[in-house]
């Protein structure tokens, strides 16, 4: 049985009459790398505020390596790396002095000090900057020096608020790459927009809207639901759409075709009615039959910018689905 | 109190990472300059002491305290650097008292830049040191007074302004509550007993017995309850304020 480090039950926060966070509850073992999703104003941000015990909740249970984040704040604080929303820092600083104040407060020993921090920097590589006043950065770089500050103590859990906004595609493959590279001893929430970053990082998935989880699983369950989802996908010469489109139409299974022309081609993509059916043999078949040449032929996966735009759109309706 | 000391460092040192140390410091001597020498009469007096110079000393924290004070949460609340200090492993009274002792201790050196005022007037005349001392000694724990009310008033509000224009206020009315103009508003219709005790809180008062040379005990705790009342509400601020 896999250590559960972060634990979250029954979570709610009130401003006034206005509730940010709906009685969310979650879990992250160690090992696991989980996916917080949702609109802007979903109460991701609040959440993990709570989480990191910056926000007392309203009500609910937080534990965070088995100590009641209300009960032991300092001993579950010391526990958790956290990079807060906007990656705020002390702007007068400088990277190697910020780091190394975070790390005295943090309790690592001045033998050990410097040499961590020099570690850090150069794991993050912030070496070029690390003279500068924070103030004076770039803001792919003022990201770094957050999440340099949320990794240097080695936490067992790292909460990351978006950690990859703003920065570059390239900064991006590189964080992608350092929390997968942690991913295997701690764990791991983080709070995105970005729907790649599910794919390609977490091992968990969480959405909620206006406050409450709307669907939880891993993200292969998430792209599941997507309507693409086992569609597939031919590339066709322009000339053979017309016909493509008249014979495949025929067959029951498939529920509609979408085309995406390009110059020379079309991509025609046939959603099936259940996406538990397989139809690529069927469709290969019939299209050998009325002499239409494939030029490609794709398995869709799903999509998944378009099941968190139609969970999240449902959601306004009421509807919740979990899996 | 773990935590506290590398708060006091880290703020202590952002002082001085700001021009804020800087310009705080040249005005706080020029103007105590003008007020002992032109204002207070320190040479035509002809006496070997530093009462005009310390007599200025509330009104001239009245309004350069707050200027400190403004900053210290209301920046860390501006810049989003509160949620990252809260969630450090330190309690919120560590933070607090660590940045309120930061705030003093710059205080305190901008006050030892008047040191060579005190070597003048041993050079003039034979001053009583022990009385200076005193007064050295009344003036540190005004200005923490001072600074625990502004401490507590920019944790209320984001803008620094703010914080600045109501610890002025309040500090002035700390100042005055001791003058009549506070007093006969309480007078005519308070019994004795509470507008005795509004005239208590006068900084003014207790500033001043220290600084004849009266070292009573009663105007050391006075100061010190003060800075624990105001500290304490400073921290019940931050746990109510920090979400907006």
């Amino acid at each position: 049985m896999a250590e559960t480090l972060v634990e979250v039950i029954g979570l709610t926060k009130s401003f006034g009459s206005i509730k940010a966070v709906d009685n969310i509850s979650l879990s992250v073992n160690r090992g696991e790398v989980l996916g917080f999703l949702g609109p802007n104003g979903a109460g991701k941000s609040t959440s993990m505020k709570m989480i990191t015990g910056f926000l007392t909740p309203t009500s609910g249970t937080i534990k965070i390596s088995g100590n009641d984040i209300s009960v032991n704040p300092i001993e579950a604080k010391a526990s958790i790396g956290y990079l807060p929303e906007g990656a705020p820092a002390y702007g007068e600083m400088t990277p190697l002095n910020f780091l190394s104040f975070v790390a005295e407060v943090r309790g690592i020993d001045n033998s050990a000090r410097a040499s961590r921090v020099d570690e850090i920097i150069d794991k993050i590589h912030l070496e070029r900057v690390a003279h500068q006043p924070i103030d004076t950065l770039s803001k792919g770089f003022k990201r770094r020096v957050g999440i340099a500050q949320a990794i240097l103590h080695d936490p067992e859990i790292l909460i990351l608020d978006e950690p990859t906004d703003g920065l570059d595609p390239n900064q991006k493959h590189e964080i992608r790459a350092l929390i997968k590279e942690m991913a295997a001893d701690k764990a791991i929430l983080i709070s995105t927009h970005i729907l790649e970053e599910v794919e390609s990082v977490c091992t968990k998935a969480i959405i909620i809207s206006n406050g409450g989880v709307i669907f939880s699983g891993s993200p292969l369950e998430l792209s599941s639901k997507s309507r693409y989802h086992n569609a597939i996908t031919l590339v066709v010469s322009n000339k053979d759409v017309e016909k493509t489109t008249k014979i495949l139409k025929e067959l029951e299974e498939i529920m509609a075709i979408e085309h995406i022309a390009e110059a020379e081609l079309t991509r025609v993509t046939l959603i099936p009615y259940s996406s538990e059916v397989e139809i690529s043999s069927l469709v290969k078949a019939r299209m050998a039959d009325y002499e239409c040449e494939i030029l490609q032929l794709y398995i869709e996966q799903g999509r998944l910018d378009e099941v968190f735009r139609s969970l999240t759109n449902q959601q306004k309706s009421g509807e919740v689905i979990r899996s | 109190m773990k935590g506290f000391f590398p708060i006091f460092k880290r703020e202590f040192r952002s002082y001085f990472d700001t021009p804020v140390a800087y310009v705080f410091i040249v005005i706080f001597l020029v103007l105590n300059g003008v007020f002992t020498f032109y204002v207070g009469g320190f040479y035509d007096r002809g006496l070997a002491d530093l009462g005009p110079f310390f007599e200025f000393h509330p009104w001239l924290y009245m309004f350069l305290i707050p200027a400190i004070s403004m900053r210290l949460w209301s920046e860390e609340r501006k810049a989003g650097t509160i949620e990252l200090m809260l969630t450090l492993p330190v309690s919120l009274g560590a933070s607090v008292f660590g940045k309120f002792f930061a705030a003093w201790c710059f205080t305190v050196v901008a006050l030892l830049g008047t040191v060579p005022i005190w070597l003048t007037v041993n050079y003039l005349g034979q001053p009583d040191n022990t009385v200076i001392a005193a007064s050295y000694l009344g003036s540190i724990l005004m200005a923490g007074g001072f600074l625990s009310i502004g401490s507590c008033v920019s944790a209320l509000t984001k803008n620094q302004v703010i914080a600045f224009v109501t610890s002025f206020m309040i500090c002035l009315v700390f100042n005055l509550s001791g003058f009549p103009m506070v007093l006969d508003v309480f007078a005519s219709w308070a019994p004795q007993s509470i507008v005795d005790v509004i005239a208590s809180f006068s900084f003014l008062t207790h500033f001043d017995s220290i600084q004849k040379g009266v070292i009573d005990l009663r105007d050391i705790i006075f100061f010190a309850s003060l800075i624990i009342f105001w500290l304490y509400l400073n921290v019940i601020a931050i746990e109510v304020n920090k979400s907006n």
